[in-house]
Parts: structure tokens; C-alpha cells; sequence
């Protein structure tokens, strides 16, 4: 594999998950760069710039979520929080916090790749490589020119608010988003929008695009923390 | 053959003499109290006691002066050289410093012994306490020994005595008790002649403003009858010492008449008091105990505020000198009623005071003391005089609250206005009526006055219509002469039928007002009572009793409950206000003492509440503390502190029984934590290692492997890694969930939900162990949102669809179908399996129960634990049924309450 491949900087204080993590990246063609704490991990992404970050939330020093905050910052790089809290709270205050995705432990290496090539490709995208204007997925063709959706070559009527929620889904194509980044991009800064009106144009939306909505194959919910399209 | 015959020798009762060691050992380590005790100023107490705490010191005591009052006197200044002196407390009073004793600051030092000169000492305004003897108790409880000083006339049973034969009354009181309370009795004794020389020489302190009551009071005769009353206590000291010495060394000896007991009848005067002090010292002498009772008859309900104020007065005196108090109820008469009290709590003699009406009235009425008398039997009666010579009665302490009862000049307007309005029409109508019937006709007004405003305006308008007949109709007319002198008769004849009338119709109203009173006051226990009953939990009962307090009584209720070591925690159980370390230490008096105290009282009066013991019926349970409104103003009514006393009482006996209640549960929860525990440990020990087992055992045989397995082995044995550290995964999940669940820390993070989201999301994790295993799905387009906690609801329905896998054959589909009714929706989960065993259907839901049939199956038996667990959580309930087709059926349902806003429509 390439040596010049995407360099990711690994912020983990247990050696055992180091270790996994190691032999499941490296053969990858991910060059791979290790910091054991917080303080480490900061230094490292100020001097290095890795295309992407694995953080764990239980660091010895200083709280991950706090570090997720401090990254921000002043830096875009795509972030993967790695936790063994289950909680969907912690969740949901990394990916508030700017996080783009996360993982919990324990997790297979398939998921954990998956996660980082839509990471590393919505980071490309955003840093403004060409966005086509037609997106595709399975038996959906998303046509974000003409605002027209078709499932299987069928024209699908989608009303705005869900045509929104679907395009803001479009846009952060495998990445979770929270209940509360959803109701921002879809409904903005209008009060009153409640977080069941999501659930309501979700289950409208997998209604009309999905084959079985009990059983969705791209609308994918996070419970407790929001929805993800699945990608891959 | 005969057994020698031992003659035992009068043995003590064993029960007595080890209540005798207890209270030996009680006083042996509880703090004592040492009292200088004199008969009047400059016989040498302070000097005494300097003289005492000098050898104390000498033998290496840690002495501190809390007070010591020198005069100036040089001989005893000297005797104070070296001694460390407790800084004073400055408290500013009315415009000046005032200097005080210092309690806290006492309390802080805590030296070994400390002096109190003049136990019988005001404290200025702003202290701790109103009176000194009570820091000395504080300073006691808090086991410092202490030394004190006093003089007999302080004693608050020889007030009377005293007052009889110096004419002084003395205005600062020591309870008796306090003289029991002391370890040791000192008595100061200098012969009458000396004292009067030693004032003479001036070298006894007078106060300035006492000048004129020192000729009274140090003659020679006051001094010595002061002398006898102190020796005379001081040998009762002595006495009460040896008998106690002869107790404990088993000396049965007859000290004291047996089993005198002392019965006073007290009422409502203030004379009663008198009796009270006279039947105390009686008792001290008998060594008898003795009881106050008050018979209620049908008579108190016409007593007036003050009158009642008075009764409750003298019961408290009573039990201040250690009376037992009784209210006797009498539906017979009175001497009856106190003669069955008697007898049946084994009364010797009963005291009762002087009758205080005429012979007249004892014709009438029938003399209460001679039937006492005749009634009497074994029993003694003591006749003696309520009130003391030279005492006045006491005047009325509450001017205010009479005005407030005295009809205002508006009434008395008004029966002038009847009466001229009664003479308007009069006048034309003159030459058709009769005198008599003006008279009537002024009569009625009188009548009608009375009955409106009360007896002075009808007495006020009796007069008016004298003048008013005199002038208008009676010859002549037109002039306050009158003719005849039978009018006058008439005049005299018509103010005494208004007098009458007033007074019948006053005393009616009374009797109204105090009906009402008594009403509303029960009225009000009772709504308590009945609020109470329907509040559940102390915190909801904590509540109740505030809104019903503030609605008597223009107060915030505050209810403070012990935490660790009995100190009370400083936020009230009513919207858990916090109120400041000052507030709180007077609520910790209360709880420490068991006793009033605050705003009203006479413990910290400065207090912003007034503070009272929660009594239950077996401890004290905390203490409520009543914080008037700002309109409501500091002073409180007795009647309305009788009221605010019995809605505590009902209120501490609610909390308790709640509190006894809520103490139960959690030592049930307590029980039921730990059996889980235990199950837990054992699963633990099962159903962890047996993964374990197969991830280390796998993992060893591939490190071992040097390329001698095959591909295939190697691969199951990777697939076993990684389907046990799955299964120790939901294991792992399981655990913190029935954990999280049992200790109550699950806040649900409820929000709707679409039933179908849920369906999804379980059916998508569960995408391993459901493999190609057909599930029918069968939800209804228009199904409601429910209200839930989205995580802890989809972890119900995997964990049934898990339990469906397992105990149905891998061939079978799984049936997931929902509906909703009005007011519930419901989710079941069916697989085509064997079922449930008979009768276990409720017993699956308990921690840790696998069917029979399936414990070679894994998996901890927590799943459908935390199935029950999380529905009822949500208010919810979980079945299993089997279904006569076969196989089991679970089903959830949730209440469904109105239903979510729909966002604003579109297009």
C-alpha cells in the first residue's frame, strides 16, 4: 500500500486497544500516528495535521469531549470519538461538540473502516472537491439541481421539509446526526420545533423511499442520539 | 429430716436497686451542678464560691467565670486575682452597650467548671435565652460543671411565701426542679443581726432602684422567716440525699408516709396559681406526687380569652414545678367528677381553694366543697386560701384584646338612632296609644339592639329611651319633669329589662363566638387530618400540613428532619428552602431540648419562626417551624398557638407513620438489592466465565498453532472468539442495565416515539442473531406516537425478540404486531416455539429464571428482567401468555396519553 496514504492520529491511553487498532489500520494503508493522553494528542494534531482523528472520551488527563471542544477550535479535521460509555448522552455532547461520528466499544474492525472512509470522504468533500449534483444510492437518485427524487426510476413527491431533511442527510452522506443538528438544518432557528416533528417527517420519508419501513435500509436510526443515511 | 429454716433478712427489691445503680451512674458522669444558697443579698455567696473554685484551681481544674458579680467588694476581688474570666457578649440595647454572658462563646471554651453568679438573672434582650438558669442547663447538657449562686426568694414555689412576708414580689423566678437538678447545696449563713450591720456598713450591694424596698425588706423578722425557708430547703436537700443514699445501699427504712399522692383543683382564676405553689411544697414535703386537673364542665365553654389564657397558665405552672397535669371530663358534678378522678389514681389529698362566693349563692347553687367533703371517704380534703394577702389579682394582661371587644361608638349611634326613629313613630300615633304601649314599642328597640349590638349599647339605648319617654309622651311633655312618681318606676323598671336583655344576649353571642371558634378550629384539624390522610409520602405530608398552616395562619411552614448524628439538615422538607445557621441552630435547640422555642417563646425570642417539636407518638421525628407573612404580624393568639400546637401534633404523628413507612421500603429495598447482588454473583460467576472460557481456550490453541491446522479449524476457532466476546458483550449490557435499573438511577429520557422506529432499530441490531428467520411484521399505518424512552423501549423489544430466538426452533417465523386503543398501545412479540411451561408465566419475569428446557441455551436470565423493568418504568405493563396454537406470546403495553402537537402543516 501506499506510504503517503491518510495519516491518522490515534488518542488512546489503553496499549491493548492501541495494539488492534495498529494491525487493523497499517495494512489498511493508513499511516498511523499514537498519542497516549490528551495533552500528547493535542500537540501531535497541531504538528502533524492528520486527515483524521480517533478519539477515545476516557483519557487519563482530561475529559475527550473537553479535547473534542479544544480541536474545534481551530482545526476541521474530522474527528471519530471512541468510548466505552454506552450512555447516548455522551454521545450526543460529542457529536454537539463537534465530533463526526462515534463508536462504542467494543466494535469490529469492518465498522470502524467503514466509519473512517465516510469520514475522510465528507472531509474531502467539504474541503470543496467537486459536489455532484446528483446523488445516487441503491435504487435512489437524488437530483439536488432540479429538487427531484426517483426511487427505481419513479418520481417521488417529497414535501420541502422532507426534501430538506433528506438533502441535510445527503450532505453528511454515512455520518450520525444529532436530533438537535437535524431540527437546526432542516427547521433553523424556528421555535417550537420539537424533536417529534423529526420522527414525523422520518417515518413520512421512509414511508415514501424506503422498500419495508419497519425495516429501513439507508434511513437508519441512532436511538437516542438521531439518524445517519447509511451508505455503505 | 428437716431443712434449717433461714430467716431472710428484709431484702430491697432487686428492680430498685438497679435503678438506683443507673441513676448513681447517670450522676456520676453527667456534669454537676453546685448551688451557693442563701437567704438574702450580702450573705457571702459569691464569696463563697470564689473561695471554693480557688481550691478547685489549685488542684489543677480548668475554672472559667462565665459571671461573677464582685460589687466591687475588695475582699472578694482579691479572691478573683488569677482567675480567667470569659470574655462578655455585647448586645446593644435601646440606644446603650449592654454586656451579657456569652453561651456560645462558654460552649466553645468548655472549660472543666465555670461560675454563674446570680442564677436567677434577666439575660439583656437578644441572648440566647430569656433567663440565665437556662444557659446554666445548656452548659450542664453540654457537661460543664458548674458553680451557681442564689437566693431563696428566687424560688418559684416560695414566690407567694416569700411576697406574704416581705411584701416584695419578686419578679425573677428559678423553676424548682433546678434545686433537684443540683448535685450539691451549699447554704451561705450569716445570722440576720450581721447582715443588718454588714447593709449598714454598706457592704451589700443594692441596686439603686431598690433603694426604697431595702428598709422592708432586710428587718430583722423577714430575715430570719428568710433564714428558716432557706435552712428548711437545704435540709429537704439533705434529706432527699440520704434517702437516695439509704435506696442505694439497699436501707429499706419507712422514711415517708406511703404512697402520698396530691390531687390540686385548679380553675381558671388566677388564685389558682396560688394553690399550685402551696400544693408544690407540700409535695416536697410528703415527697408525694402530685397532679393539677381542671374539671371541664359544661360551664367553660361561657369562659372568656382571658379566663382560658389563665387555665392554660396555671396547668403550665404546674408542670414547671413537676405536677402532672390533667383535664378531668365531668358529666356529674363537679365534686363527683373529682372524687372518681381520685380515687381511681390513688390520691391521699386533694387541695382546694377557699370557696369565693356568698352564702347566697350556696343556697342556690349547692356547695361544691361540702359535697367534696361528704363524697370524700379516705381521701383528706386541704382547704386553703387561693389568694394571698396583700396579693392583688392579677390585672388583665391583654387591654388589647379587650378593646378589641368593646363595641365601638358606631353601635352606641345606632341605638340612639332606634330609639329616635322608635319616637318618630311614636309621636304622630300619641293620641292613640296607651303609655304602656310606648313603653312596648321602646322595649322592642331595646331588645332589637341588644340582640344586634351587644349588652353596653343596649344598656346605652335603655337610657335613651328613658329620656326620650320622659320628654315626648309623659306629662308634662316637652320636659324632663316628671309628675308622677310611679314613672320613675317604670324608668327603673325599663333600664333593668335592658340590662337583663343585654347581658342574656351578650352572653348568647359569646357562647356563639366561642361555638364558632370551636368549630372552625375543628374544622380545621379535621381538613388536616383528612389532607393528610390522602397525602402519601412525607414530602407530599410535609406540604399539606404547610398549605393548611398557611391558610390559618398567614405562615410559611417550615419542617426540618434529623440527618446524621441528630442534626437536623438545613433544607426544610417544604420546597426545600435553606434557611440560615441562625434559624437552624434554634430549630437544633428545639430538637436537642424537645421544646418551644423562637418568636413568642421564651428560648431566642429574636428568632424569624417560631419553633416547635414534631412529637410523634414514639420519638421525636423533627421540628416545624412557623414563619409569619409580613402581614401577618409577630404576635400569635394563645387560642391561635393552641391550634398551631395541635396541627403540629397531627402533623408529627402523620410524618412519622409516613416516614416509619418510607423507612420500611427502603429496608425492603435494601433486602431486595442484596438478593439481587447475590444472583447476580452467582450468574456472574457462570455466565461470564463460560464465554471466557471459550475466548481464552480458542485464543490459546491458535497461539500454539505452528501451521499444523487446518484453514477450516482455524477459522471456527475465530468465529468462536468472536461470537463469545459478542455474547460477554450483551451479558455485559444486560448487567449494567438491570443495575441501573434496580438502583433507581434511570432517568427516562422520554420523547415520542413511532412504534415502527423502534421495530427497526431492534430488528437492525439484532441483523447477527435473527440470521435469515423470517419476522412478520404487522404495524398499522396509523399508529400514535408513544411516550418513551427510545433506548430503554428498544432494548425491551430486543431483548424479547432474543428471547423469541432462543426458545423457538430457528425455522420458525417471529410475529411482531401493534395496535392501539384509546388509551393504550400495545406491542406483542410471538414466536412458534414450545411455550411456557405452566404457571411460570409471571415467574419468568423475576431476576435470573430460565425455562427448564432452555439452560443449555446462554444467556443470563436478566432479559425479560429489564423488559418488566423498563415497562413499568413507563407506567406500562408486560404479559406472557401461551397461545393455544403453541408458542409463546409476549405483550407490552403502554398508556397512551393525549397525543403529540403535529408540526405546522406544509404547502
Amino acid at each position: 500500500m501506499a506510504a503517503d496514504g491518510p495519516l491518522i492520529l490515534l488518542v488512546e491511553d489503553e496499549p491493548a486497544l492501541r495494539r488492534y487498532l495498529r494491525v487493523t489500520l497499517v495494512p489498511q494503508g493508513y499511516r498511523l500516528l499514537e498519542a497516549v493522553n490528551a495533552h500528547e494528542g493535542e500537540l501531535l494534531a497541531a504538528s502533524h495535521h492528520p486527515d483524521l482523528i480517533l478519539l477515545d472520551l476516557g483519557l487519563p488527563d482530561l475529559d475527550g469531549l473537553v479535547l473534542t471542544q479544544r480541536l474545534r477550535d481551530w482545526c476541521t479535521v474530522p474527528i471519530i470519538v471512541v468510548s466505552a460509555r454506552g450512555l447516548e448522552t455522551d454521545k450526543i455532547q460529542a457529536l454537539d461538540a463537534g465530533a463526526d461520528d462515534y463508536l462504542t466499544k467494543p466494535f469490529g474492525s469492518g465498522e470502524l473502516l467503514a466509519r473512517i472512509r465516510v469520514a475522510l470522504r465528507h472531509a474531502h468533500q467539504a474541503a470543496g472537491e467537486a459536489v455532484t449534483p446528483v446523488f445516487e444510492l441503491g435504487p435512489w437518485r437524488i437530483d439536488q439541481t432540479r429538487r427531484e427524487v426517483t426511487v427505481a426510476g419513479q418520481p417521488v413527491h417529497l414535501t420541502p421539509n422532507e426534501y430538506k431533511l433528506l438533502t441535510t442527510l445527503v450532505r453528511h452522506a454515512g455520518l450520525v446526526l444529532t436530533h438537535h443538528q437535524l431540527l437546526q438544518q432542516v427547521w433553523g432557528g424556528v421555535q417550537g420545533a420539537q424533536p417529534h416533528y423529526l420522527r414525523v417527517y422520518m417515518a413520512q420519508l421512509r414511508l415514501k423511499l424506503e422498500a419495508d419501513p419497519a425495516r429501513p435500509q439507508y434511513l437508519i436510526t441512532e436511538p437516542g442520539v438521531g439518524y445517519r443515511l447509511r451508505v455503505e | 429430716m428437716s431443712y434449717p429454716v433461714r430467716v431472710e433478712p428484709k431484702r430491697p427489691n432487686p428492680d430498685d436497686l438497679l435503678k438506683n445503680v443507673q441513676e448513681e451512674e447517670a450522676r456520676s458522669k453527667r456534669a454537676r451542678l453546685k448551688i451557693f444558697f442563701g437567704m438574702a443579698p450580702g450573705v457571702g455567696k459569691t464569696y463563697a464560691m470564689l473561695q471554693e473554685a480557688k481550691i478547685r484551681r489549685e488542684e489543677g481544674v480548668d475554672v472559667v467565670a462565665g459571671v461573677v458579680e464582685t460589687h466591687g467588694r475588695a475582699d472578694t476581688m482579691a479572691l478573683t486575682a488569677g482567675l480567667e474570666f470569659l470574655p462578655t457578649r455585647k448586645l446593644p440595647y435601646r440606644g446603650t452597650q449592654m454586656e451579657e454572658f456569652d453561651l456560645a462563646g462558654a460552649l466553645q471554651r468548655k472549660p472543666q467548671l465555670i461560675l454563674m453568679d446570680e442564677l436567677a438573672h434577666t439575660n439583656v434582650q437578644g441572648s440566647m435565652h430569656v433567663k440565665r438558669w437556662q444557659d446554666v442547663l445548656d452548659l450542664l447538657d453540654a457537661g460543664l460543671d458548674v458553680f451557681t449562686t442564689v437566693n431563696v426568694q428566687h424560688l418559684e414555689s416560695l414566690k407567694d411565701t416569700v411576697a406574704q412576708i416581705t411584701g416584695v414580689l419578686v419578679r425573677e423566678n428559678i423553676p424548682d426542679t433546678l434545686l433537684k437538678r443540683a448535685d450539691q447545696i451549699e447554704l451561705v449563713d450569716i445570722p440576720p443581726e450581721e447582715l443588718v450591720e454588714r447593709l449598714k456598713e454598706g457592704k451589700v450591694y443594692v441596686p439603686e432602684q431598690a433603694q426604697h424596698a431595702v428598709e422592708r425588706f432586710f428587718r430583722k423578722g423577714n430575715l430570719l422567716a428568710l433564714r428558716e425557708l432557706a435552712l428548711r430547703r437545704t435540709a429537704e436537700h439533705v434529706d432527699a440525699d440520704m434517702r437516695r443514699y439509704m435506696a442505694s445501699k439497699g436501707i429499706v427504712g419507712k422514711t415517708w408516709a406511703a404512697g402520698e399522692r396530691l390531687l390540686v383543683c385548679v380553675n381558671s382564676k388566677a388564685d389558682s396559681a396560688s394553690l399550685i405553689r402551696a400544693t408544690r411544697r407540700l409535695s416536697e414535703s410528703l415527697n408525694a406526687p402530685w397532679i393539677a386537673a381542671y374539671v371541664e364542665t359544661g360551664k367553660h365553654i361561657r369562659y372568656s380569652e382571658e379566663e382560658r389564657t389563665q387555665l392554660e397558665d396555671n396547668l403550665r405552672l404546674a408542670e414547671r414545678l413537676g405536677g402532672e397535669t390533667s383535664v378531668v371530663q365531668g358529666d356529674m358534678s363537679t365534686a363527683e367528677a373529682i372524687i372518681d378522678f381520685a380515687t381511681s389514681h390513688n390520691v391521699t389529698k386533694i387541695i382546694i381553694g377557699k370557696p369565693a362566693h356568698s352564702r347566697w349563692m350556696e343556697l342556690l347553687t349547692g356547695s361544691m366543697l361540702e359535697d367534696l367533703v361528704r363524697r370524700s371517704g379516705d381521701i383528706d380534703i386541704h382547704v386553703i386560701t387561693g389568694r394571698q394577702e396583700g396579693e392583688k389579682p392579677a390585672p388583665s394582661a391583654k387591654p388589647a384584646a379587650r378593646q378589641a371587644r368593646m363595641p365601638g361608638l358606631s353601635h352606641y349611634l345606632a341605638g340612639a338612632v332606634t330609639v329616635a326613629l322608635l319616637t318618630g313613630i311614636c309621636m304622630p300615633l300619641h293620641k292613640h296609644l296607651e303609655m304602656a304601649d310606648v313603653v312596648m314599642v321602646y322595649m322592642l328597640g331595646i331588645m332589637l339592639v341588644a340582640s344586634r349590638f351587644g349588652r353596653w349599647p343596649s344598656l346605652a339605648a335603655s337610657g335613651f329611651s328613658v329620656l326620650a319617654l320622659d320628654f315626648f309622651f309623659m306629662p308634662p311633655r316637652f320636659s324632663f319633669a316628671y309628675g308622677n312618681i310611679r314613672h320613675l318606676a317604670t324608668y327603673g323598671v325599663m333600664l333593668l329589662v335592658g340590662l337583663v336583655i343585654g347581658n342574656l344576649t351578650e352572653r348568647i353571642r359569646s357562647q356563639a363566638r366561642l361555638a364558632r371558634n370551636r368549630e372552625n378550629r375543628i374544622r380545621a384539624l379535621f381538613r388536616l387530618s383528612a389532607d393528610l390522610t390522602r397525602s402519601t409520602g412525607s414530602t407530599a405530608m410535609a406540604e399539606t400540613a404547610s398549605r393548611n398552616v398557611a391558610t390559618h395562619f398567614q405562615s410559611k411552614v417550615l419542617i426540618f428532619l434529623p440527618g446524621a448524628g441528630g442534626r437536623l439538615r438545613s433544607n426544610s422538607l417544604v420546597d426545600h428552602e435553606v434557611v440560615s445557621q441562625d434559624e437552624l441552630g434554634v430549630a437544633q435547640w428545639v430538637y436537642d431540648h424537645h421544646e418551644p422555642a423562637g418568636m413568642g417563646t421564651d428560648t431566642l425570642p429574636g428568632a424569624q419562626a417560631l419553633y416547635l417539636p414534631l412529637k410523634g407518638a414514639h420519638e421525636l421525628i423533627g421540628v416545624m417551624g412557623i414563619r409569619p407573612n409580613e402581614a401577618a404580624g409577630r404576635h400569635m393568639e394563645p387560642d391561635q398557638r393552641h391550634l398551631l400546637e395541635a396541627f403540629a401534633n397531627q402533623t408529627a404523628v402523620a410524618l412519622e407513620r409516613a416516614l416509619l413507612a418510607e423507612r420500611n421500603r427502603e429496608s425492603q429495598r435494601q433486602v431486595d438489592r442484596e438478593q439481587l447482588r447475590n444472583a447476580l454473583l452467582s450468574s456472574v460467576s457462570h455466565d461470564l466465565r463460560t464465554p471466557l472460557g471459550g475466548i481464552t481456550g480458542a485464543a490459546s490453541t491458535l497461539l500454539a498453532d505452528h501451521g499444523e491446522l487446518p484453514a477450516s479449524s482455524r477459522k471456527d476457532l475465530l468465529e468462536t472468539i468472536h461470537e463469545e466476546g459478542n455474547r460477554l458483550q450483551r451479558l455485559v449490557t444486560n448487567l449494567l442495565d438491570v443495575t441501573r435499573l434496580e438502583s433507581g438511577v434511570v432517568d427516562l429520557a422520554k420523547d415520542w416515539v413511532p412504534l415502527e422506529e423502534l421495530v427497526g432499530v431492534a430488528l437492525e441490531r439484532l441483523q447477527g442473531t435473527l440470521g435469515d428467520r423470517v419476522i412478520k411484521v404487522e404495524l398499522p399505518a396509523n399508529l400514535p406516537m408513544v411516550q418513551a424512552d427510545p433506548v430503554l423501549l428498544g432494548q425491551v423489544l430486543i431483548n424479547l425478540l432474543e428471547n423469541a430466538c432462543k426458545f423457538s426452533p430457528a425455522d420458525q417465523p417471529i410475529e411482531i404486531k401493534g395496535w392501539a386503543t384509546e388509551r393504550a398501545i400495545t406491542l406483542s412479540v410471538t414466536d412458534h416455539g414450545q411455550g411456557i411451561p405452566a404457571g411460570e408465566e409471571e415467574h419468568i419475569f423475576e431476576k435470573l429464571v430460565r425455562f427448564p428446557q432452555g439452560d443449555t441455551r446462554p444467556g443470563a436470565g436478566l432479559g425479560l428482567a429489564i423488559c418488566k423493568g423498563v415497562v413499568q418504568a413507563h407506567g406500562g405493563r408486560i404479559q406472557a401468555t401461551n397461545r393455544p396454537s403453541g408458542g409463546a406470546q409476549f405483550l407490552v403495553s403502554l398508556p397512551l396519553g393525549a397525543a403529540p402537537p403535529a408540526p405546522p402543516a406544509e404547502e
